[in-house]
């Protein structure tokens, strides 16, 4: 019963930012755009030969860079930005008064988002593919469903960061600065620039402590097909969503005992 | 006998608020040092307010009308004192409270800007767990009462503002809450759209004996809808009571402009005691005191001769106005 009229919130939600997404379609494509960073970073490797040092074949380099394209875009967060915004605003004022946490808003913001993106998404891979046709492959679906799982829990695992950060407007106002601080691990340790597996062993062990490398090198990893730790991954991922998902409930009832309800 | 429904116990806000001298000296000082006092905008207030009672809270710019507001409805943690709001704390945020109120702040809006308002309405109906077809049954109505059953499959973005705000005020009602905050509803709508929000509010007050609770910078709100007024200033509360006695107490006189036959009539009448505020020829401008009003215009009538004559009331912006500057009015 109670999942049930959960389901029907969310189902309602996502159905009503998926048409509220479908308004800004050209945004959205310009978005899936703008995340290609990979492609200039497997640039960058491929040119200099870096991959050798890696143990990596250029194929499975390029493989890993598109998987880390593809996670990227389905794990992208900005809600320390609109949460910020909102409440500075005096958005969140009614919001806050409805029996829905209003970052249940924002998660299917989110993923209303994320379903809007895949086209693009394919149509990037495609041309990808019509360049490097030699990195074609085809996972099979064990992996694939698992891949997808992990995308999703690195998703939720930001999601949460970025509440967890967005919380503080309740102190501070200007969230989003403390979320600048973490631009600078999240680009260098997740993966996005360079696989984890490339950095000094002493360094490694360090980075597999933090969230950081399964937000993209572990799905990436999974779903190119690359040597990785499936269960240890995974556990990861989920340790780290229990850890932070009570430190959100606990940060934002106190933040909502702050909230002086401004601009409004 | 009627239940309070809202019962305040000495209830106080504090807000910090940091202050900075202006230039650059202030601003480094600021960046270095920053100083903060606590500043109490609520000071031990109580108050009770009866099961659909229409209350105005009147007060000039930051008296704190709006912060108590926010307080009753859960959105702000109160400093000191005691709320309880239908036997909740509002605060607490519980789930069955929020599903009984609904707080309207004009100008501030839910709707989502780029999708037509209906969409907006489903949602909220699905996020207070109203199933598709009571929520379809409560659209046709409200929009109906609003009368915007023709806008609602046009993207909110492209309404007027009346239209947006009656958009606001049906997403704001679908779940039938029976206490309404209303923070200055009206806040920039025309004449007519005034009225007919006015009209809404006291439908549905009539039809549910929903409670509501209204701030309000137009005295034509406060005056058409509510009969007891909270008035107040500089955080505590100046008056609680009838509208009708505060006005009473507040402008003891009528202005009676009265058109003589000749101008010769009009000088004997400005020599014979009236209290006279202005006279143009043959029109004189008198005041009398309500309590003799039937009397004074008695002696007019059976003493001079006398073309027209007209009793106005003093403009009520005025009359209110003079409460918004008053700390203390005991009727």
């Amino acid at each position: 019963m109670i999942f049930n009229l959960i389901n029907r919130k969310i189902f309602t939600l996502l159905k009503v930012q998926y048409s509220n997404m479908l308004e800004y379609r050209v945004e959205i494509a310009l978005w899936a755009i703008s995340g290609i960073i990979p492609f200039f970073m497997l640039n960058i490797w491929t040119n200099n030969n870096l991959y050798e040092s890696i143990n990596f074949s250029e194929v499975m380099l390029s493989r890993y860079f598109l998987c880390a394209f593809f996670v990227r875009q389905f794990s992208v967060v900005w809600v320390v930005f609109s949460f910020e915004e909102d409440s500075l605003m005096g958005k969140v004022s009614p919001y806050l008064i409805q029996p829905l946490n209003p970052f249940f808003r924002y998660f299917a913001q989110h993923l209303a988002e994320q379903i809007t993106r895949f086209p693009f998404a394919l149509i990037i891979a495609f041309f990808f593919f019509i360049f490097n046709p030699e990195s074609i492959w085809i996972p099979n679906l064990d992996i694939l469903l698992l891949s997808i799982v992990s995308t999703f829990l690195s998703f939720l695992i930001q999601f949460l960061i970025q509440s967890i950060i967005a919380c503080l407007c309740f102190w501070t106002e200007k969230a989003s600065s403390i979320e600048r601080l973490l631009f600078i691990p999240t680009l260098f340790l997740s993966g996005l620039l360079a696989p984890v597996v490339s950095f000094p062993a002493y360094v490694k062990s360090w980075i597999y402590l933090t969230p950081f490398p399964y937000l993209i090198d572990f799905p990436a990893n999974l779903l190119s097909g690359n040597e990785t730790n499936i269960s240890g991954g995974l556990g990861m991922q989920i340790l780290w969503i229990f850890l932070l998902f009570p430190l959100f409930k606990k940060i934002w009832s106190e933040g909502t005992k702050k909230y002086t309800a401004m601009g409004s | 006998m009627v239940q309070n429904i809202i019962d305040v116990r000495n209830l106080s806000k504090s807000f910090d608020i940091s202050s900075k001298e202006p230039g650059l000296k202030g601003t480094i000082k600021h960046f270095f040092r920053r100083q903060t006092k606590s500043l109490k905008v609520i000071k031990d207030i109580s108050f009770e307010i009866k099961e659909g009672e229409i209350v105005g809270f009147l007060g000039a710019n930051g008296a704190g009308k709006t912060t108590i507001l926010k307080m009753l409805c859960g959105l702000i943690y109160p400093s000191e004192g005691s709320i309880l709001v239908s036997g909740y704390l509002p605060f607490r945020r519980k789930e069955n409270f929020l599903k009984n109120i609904t707080l309207i702040m004009g100008q501030k809006q839910q709707l989502i800007w780029d999708l037509p308002p209906i969409e907006s309405f489903y949602l909220n109906a699905s996020i207070y767990d109203l199933d598709k077809f009571e929520a379809k049954k409560r659209i046709k109505k409200l929009s109906e009462m609003l009368e915007i059953d023709k806008e609602l499959f046009i993207p909110v973005r492209k309404l007027s503002l009346g239209q947006r705000m009656k958009s606001e005020l049906l997403a704001a009602l679908i779940h039938e809450p029976n206490i309404l905050f209303l923070d200055e509803p009206t806040l920039g709508l025309d004449i007519n759209a005034q009225r007919n929000l006015r009209k809404f509010l006291q439908k549905y007050n009539n039809e549910t004996n929903a409670t509501i609770c209204l701030t309000s910078h137009y005295m034509k709100d406060i005056t058409s809808l509510c009969k007891r007024v909270i008035c107040v200033h500089e955080g505590e509360i100046s008056y609680d009571g009838k509208l009708d006695l505060l006005l009473k107490k507040l402008s003891p006189v009528k202005e009676i402009l009265i058109v003589c036959r000749s101008e010769e009539d009009a000088n004997k009448l400005e020599n014979s005691g009236f209290t006279v505020e202005n006279k143009i020829k043959n029109e004189i401008t008198i005041k009398i005191k309500n309590n003799s009003i039937t009397s004074s215009l008695k002696t007019i009538l059976n003493n001079f001769d006398i073309e027209d004559l007209f009793i106005n009331e003093p403009p009520i912006d005025e009359v209110i106005g003079k409460i918004l500057t008053k700390k203390e009015y005991d009727i």
